[in-house]
């Protein structure tokens, strides 16, 4: 506490009125959560079933909202344990009844591995000259941040977070609105509905593809 | 159909969860209240976490739940295939609907200040995620037919077989 008050102090023309505490370095929990969440990636890259592999995806997501929660972005929290804990492991599911229950064995490309280990090797050497998690001084909380909580603060709505997303930035939110909607356009016209499937024929033939695999 | 495919011999887990009692009797149980709970992110999101993208998740996952138990067919007798295809629409016109209405009383788009010296944020907010709800709850409403319609664990009821 005394650390995060001396940190806010020296922080002298912030127009933030009360910082919450800066905890410097990460907690065990999210260490071990860190862990578990890698340990979940490879072991879904390992998987050839796709059953377990579907599931363990919302596993993911759920490790990933705790650690968003952990950090303090609870909306963003939200959203991951909702979307991808919830809907999109069913999605994983009912795609699934539609294919081949396991993953063909395929030899390792060691070029793309290459290609993957380079890039993340590139992203991780770019996160260090980021500023420290909860830096009052990083530029994300001196730029626009203080106005943005001055003018929740004036209208009374104590959701920063929906301040910023239905007002601030509204337009965004309307063209994030109108992607769910070319999803929703793009999956119906792909896929369509049972009748066309049906007369068709397809469904059958997907049905016993599904058995066959399993 | 359903008789044409015989036993289930697969070593899988077979996904028949109508079958089970235990699932059912705790699914029917919880759809009211995850759909309240839907309902209450929605209008608290002023206040609290979420706000009309998650209240709209929720809401469709708690239609999903009970489709995956009762089947896509008794879902679709709440809501059917066509509402909720309007209803995406809808959400985004709503949305949209809230700007074209700032400019009309001759302000910038989306300028919720137009509406309400006092409220106007308060309004439009509201007025903006219940928007971004009804478009997010109706597009994974209508993703979850287009996957569970083909799920061979939905399968429709009879009278619709001569389609």
């Amino acid at each position: 506490m005394a650390a995060a008050e001396a940190t806010a102090a020296a922080a002298a023309p912030l127009p933030v009125r009360d910082l919450a505490v800066v905890e410097l370095g990460p907690l065990p929990l999210e260490v071990l959560l860190l862990a578990l969440l890698g340990l979940t990636a490879v072991v879904i890259l390992r998987t050839r079933e796709l059953f377990p592999a579907a599931l363990l995806t919302g596993v993911f997501s759920l490790i990933n909202a705790g650690l968003f929660t952990l950090m303090d972005g609870v909306d963003v929290a939200f959203t991951e344990a909702a979307v991808g804990a919830g809907i999109s492991t069913v999605l994983f599911l009912g795609a699934l009844s539609m294919m081949d229950r396991s993953e063909r064995q395929r030899p390792p490309r060691w070029r793309a591995l290459l290609a993957v280990v380079l890039t993340g090797a590139a992203l991780i050497y770019g996160t260090f000259d980021m500023p420290s998690y909860g830096d009052p001084q990083a530029p994300v909380h001196r730029h626009i941040a203080p106005q943005y909580l001055a003018g929740a603060e004036a209208v009374h709505i104590p959701n920063v977070v929906t301040v910023v997303l239905a007002s601030y930035r509204g337009y965004d939110t309307l063209g994030e609105t109108v992607v769910v909607l070319t999803a929703g356009v793009g999956v119906v016209i792909l896929l369509g509905g049972r009748r066309r499937r049906r007369s068709a024929g397809v469904g059958s033939t997907i049905e016993a593809g599904g058995r066959d695999g399993g | 159909m359903a008789d044409e495919r015989g036993p289930v011999v697969d070593d899988e887990p077979p996904m028949r969860m109508r079958e089970q009692i235990v699932l059912q009797v705790g699914g029917r149980l919880l759809t009211p209240f995850i759909l309240l709970f839907a309902l209450y992110v929605q209008f608290h999101g002023d206040f609290g976490p979420g706000g009309g993208f998650q209240a709209g998740v929720l809401f469709a996952a708690a239609l999903v739940l009970f489709g995956l138990l009762f089947g896509v067919d008794r879902v679709q007798q709440v809501i059917p295939v066509s509402v909720s295809e309007v209803m995406i629409a809808v959400g985004v016109l709503l949305y949209a609907g809230v700007g074209v209405t700032t400019l009309l009383l001759g302000s910038a788009f989306l300028d919720y200040d137009a509406l309400s010296a006092e409220h106007g944020q308060h309004w439009g907010i509201l007025l903006v995620e219940a928007g971004v709800g009804i478009a997010v709850a109706a597009t994974m409403t209508r993703l979850y037919y287009a996957f569970g319609s083909l799920h061979p664990d939905s399968e429709p009821a009879a009278g619709e077989h001569g389609e």
